[in-house]
């Protein structure tokens, strides 16, 4: 019997975890797919956003700001990257300028600090490819940038070096409730107790909350993206938003934390968890894009992807427990910017909620460093060597547009969370993550995960589940 | 180790193996060539297929057969070689920084270094193609390293989007393992690949072939279930209503090559927007004193025969500059004109002696043409073609008689 189980592994599971760590508590994750963040938090734009945008007094107002200030600590911490870039809110009339100065005033009322109305030649010095139509910007200097998937899988991973469980491939199907608690069953069979429930599971969490007798409609809006090339990282220092209309955020294009350019999101409404991308959804990307700067790079596109977002007609975090369930706790709708308020979530609900049921008494051992660093191309000289005269596999470049080495790779499949397909240790290492998307390095990738989890080459797979990457041996 | 080389070459594929050789043959010795691959060979080792030296030895062989020819010229003259290491950068003062299991993180000291590192396949993710991104996509090349080099098929259904040799190539290998391939779609009006490759490798095995065409959606959300193929007009977009659903568990993509160039930028070599290689002289020197480059890095070949011969080129080209130094140049510019999307070298220098050998590809399928040679408003040359297709590159020789009347620059063109 586990005190809490979580269901779910996004940041926000993930982070909840890692925050029960903390405290002397038995706790687990579930997560119905075979590896942790490959929902919301796998594909979105990764923006740490300063807190202008929610409407006062909401909770999305309330943990932006805090989950904010929280995010560079917790980024050191776990060893991911975190880039203050700053962000910029463009306008192109004078009647977007007036809201400029809403956002401004709205911004001020939520805390944020910092917040300042810029002329074009201002603009201009900040962000030389900015459109020839833009008039001025609502400059946010406290936005940053973090990897989402990189957040959530360190956080899941220091949760686990700190004593959590983890059960991937665990697709909740069944909510038995007692006295004392829940047992939670999948769909293959397995089942787990648990004394108290967070309910994580993003678009998947009204059937989790239906599963405990409350009735929650979460609704998914799917966003198209596309990435550019690290060569054309250059175009934009800040994230660009377009000055938000009753249509929504728009397109925006900021650098991501590895340097690369990421253009989107569209915004559709979906019926299930749907990724396709649309060459509609694509055109709009690269119109959007085209319309906020001069001279896109669109030639150095490297992929384009597409991730859903969940959220609920309340269009504010859910944080609260359960009506028909008590001990069970609802963490929904987490739309924008529940990323960046995800640091300040997990400490809400674990010391506001959590606590209603559990004295937290405090784990003297917890670790909150995350080591190692996962990438050997930003090491010292001295330092690189050092672990090449450790062990050689580090001296053996795997993926060679982003410097891979062989020994990231099987630290990806060893280690917390363990990686056990393709794409899960490009999420951890970046190896097929560059211009050539894996087509070198993933023959040799596959080997890796095949010698490390003693399995043949052809079960493979590329995501879990069917996606075996083979069919077969030749003739 | 040794930490200080004459000549440092990038790439044990056929351009570096060969620019090696000529270069001992030219009197520099102290050649060093770094691998990053176990074996010698680079690409060739994975194409199994013959066609290769039909220009170079009048026979016709495998992949690995023609790279033996100069992996063993390479053995017989002890020319050293370090296999496993992968590159990291090279600066403009030709410092060479490189990394392996057995040495860690080194940087060796070249006299002038050759940039042999070829080319890689353009990513399905380049291409923007709608619908999901499932298990059974890949590029032609990964596909054929999965099954010449590991032993494994990587579907059993394909659909192949592009009509690259490697494409063409792929179908008939596919097939021979017990594959179907149901279609090569290619939304050019014409394949980018060999004529000889189209003949041997569809139409032998009656697998079609459809110009004007692209993949306009892939499904299936664990592994490829099929894609949706359509018509497109002149301006490659899609035409509406004449999509076709294929099943298939595979797409492969042969949607173009493109060189390497990542360590030609890190030491600051200009490339150009062209070719996307480095801007060369006719001796393959960029346009850093001492840095040279040839085979697929400087320019995609349709042929690994015209890529020894590149290379051969370049080698001669980094001894003469570490027997002699550099030299004083007297250059003229190479244009390309009408209907000629590129010329190389894009720079000829007057004191090096010799004929020399314009290479260029043309924009479009040309029937009952002329190539003309223009300096200024003055025609220096012409010549009749009667056909011309991008897929295979064309040259023209200048002597130096010829290249003597020039005043500045020179512009290539093809007339109709």
């Amino acid at each position: 019997m586990y005190d809490v189980l979580v269901i779910g592994g996004g940041v926000v599971g993930g982070l909840i975890l890692r925050e029960l760590t903390k405290y002397r508590l038995r706790v687990a994750l579930v997560e119905k797919e075979d590896d942790v963040s490959m929902g919301q938090s796998r594909a979105n734009s990764g923006i740490v956003h300063a807190g202008y945008d929610a409407a006062v007094g909401t909770l999305k107002a309330k943990f932006n700001l805090i989950g904010n200030r929280m995010m560079p600590s917790l980024a050191k911490d776990l060893g991911v990257k975190y880039v203050n870039n700053g962000s910029l809110v463009v306008a192109f009339s004078k009647e977007e300028i007036e809201t400029l100065y809403e956002l401004k005033s709205r911004g001020e009322q939520n805390g944020v600090a910092g917040l300042q109305v810029i002329d074009r030649t201002e603009l201009l010095k900040l962000e030389p490819n900015i459109s020839e139509e833009a008039v001025g910007a609502l400059l946010a200097p406290t936005g940053g940038i973090v990897c989402p998937y990189e957040l959530t899988i360190a956080s899941i991973g220091n949760a686990m070096d700190n004593g959590a469980e983890l059960f991937c491939g665990f697709d909740v199907c069944g909510i038995e409730r007692a006295q004392d608690g829940f047992t939670v069953q999948s769909v293959s069979g397995q089942e787990i107790q648990a004394k108290v429930l967070i309910n994580c599971a993003g678009i998947g969490g009204g059937k989790i909350a239906s599963l405990l007798g409350d009735s929650i409609i979460v609704k998914g809006r799917r966003g198209q993206y596309i990435l550019l090339d690290r060569e054309s990282g250059d175009l934009v220092k800040h994230t660009l938003f377009f000055t938000p209309t009753k249509k929504g955020k728009g397109i925006l294009v900021s650098p991501t934390v590895d340097g690369n350019i990421i253009l989107g999101p569209t915004a559709e409404e979906i019926e299930d968890d749907n990724v396709e991308t649309t060459s509609i959804g694509l055109e709009n990307v690269t119109a959007g894009a085209k319309k906020m700067c001069k001279n896109v790079p669109l030639y150095n596109t490297i992929t384009s992807f597409a991730g859903t977002r969940a959220y609920t007609d309340k269009h504010d975090f859910i944080l609260e427990e359960s009506e028909a369930s008590p001990n069970a706790i609802h963490c929904l709708g987490i739309e924008s910017p529940g990323l960046t308020a995800s640091p300040a979530i997990a400490k809400y609900v674990v010391e506001e909620l959590v606590s209603k049921h559990f004295e937290l008494v405090k784990n003297e051992d917890f670790q909150p460093i995350r080591k190692p660093d996962y990438f050997f191309k930003n090491l010292s000289l001295e330092e690189k060597n050092e672990m090449i005269q450790k062990d050689p596999s580090y001296g053996k470049i795997v993926c060679r547009c982003e410097q891979i080495t062989e020994g990231e790779i099987v630290r990806a499949v060893r280690e917390n969370p363990p990686a056990r397909n393709i794409d899960a240790v490009k999420r951890r290492t970046r190896a097929g993550m560059g211009r050539c998307q894996g087509g070198f390095c993933q023959p040799y990738v596959a080997e890796l995960i095949a010698r490390e989890l003693q399995i043949p080459l052809e079960q493979v797979t590329k995501s879990g589940g069917e996606s075996y990457l083979l069919r077969g041996k030749t003739k | 180790m040794k930490k200080k080389y004459d000549i440092v070459i990038i790439g044990g594929g056929p351009a570096g193996l060969a620019a090696a050789i000529s270069a001992y043959d030219h009197g520099v010795q102290d050649v060093l060539i770094l691998e990053r691959e176990e074996n010698l060979g680079g690409i060739l080792n994975q194409c199994i297929h013959n066609g290769f030296g039909l220009t170079r030895f009048k026979e016709s062989l495998t992949g690995p057969e023609y790279a033996w020819r100069f992996i063993d010229g390479v053995r017989e003259r002890k020319i050293e070689t370090l296999v496993s290491t992968t590159v990291l950068s090279v600066s403009r003062d030709k410092q060479v920084t490189a990394i392996n299991e057995r040495d860690g993180v080194f940087t060796i000291q070249a006299k002038a270094i050759v940039l042999a590192m070829g080319c890689r396949e353009r990513s399905k993710g380049a291409l923007n193609v709608a619908g999901t991104r499932p298990a059974g996509l890949y590029s032609a090349g990964t596909a054929q390293k999965y099954v010449n080099m590991k032993g494994y098929l990587p579907g059993q259904k394909v659909v192949i989007l592009g009509s690259g040799d490697i494409g063409l190539i792929m179908a008939r290998r596919m097939t021979l393992e017990g594959a179907k391939v149901l279609a090569v779609c290619e939304i050019m009006p014409f394949s980018s690949g060999l004529k000889r490759n189209i003949a041997q490798c569809l139409d032998d095995f009656n697998i079609p072939l459809y110009l004007n065409h692209t993949i306009t959606k892939i499904e299936g959300k664990e592994r490829v279930t099929g894609v949706v193929i359509s018509k497109v007009d002149e301006n490659k977009r899609p035409i509406v209503g004449t999509q076709r659903y294929i099943e298939c568990d595979t797409v492969l993509f042969s949607v173009g090559l493109i060189p390497e160039n990542e360590l030609t930028k890190s030491a600051g070599v200009p490339l150009s927007l062209k070719t996307k290689g480095a801007i060369v002289y006719q001796n393959r020197e960029t346009l850093i004193d001492g840095i040279f480059a040839c085979g697929n890095v400087l320019q995609v070949h349709d042929l690994v025969d015209f890529v020894s011969e590149e290379a051969e080129t370049a080698g001669v080209g980094a001894a003469e500059y570490v027997l002699y130094g550099n030299r004083e140049k007297d250059v003229i510019d190479c244009k390309n004109g009408q209907n000629v999307s590129y010329v190389l070298p894009q720079k000829i220098d007057r004191n090096q002696k010799g004929i020399v050998k314009l290479y260029f590809r043309v924009t479009n399928t040309f029937k009952n043409c002329v190539i003309k040679l223009k300096s200024g408003e003055k025609v220096l040359t012409e010549r009749k073609k009667r056909i011309a297709v991008p897929g295979e590159m064309e040259s023209f020789l200048l002597t130096e008689e010829l290249l003597a009347a020039v005043n500045g620059e020179i512009e290539l063109s093809l007339e109709c």
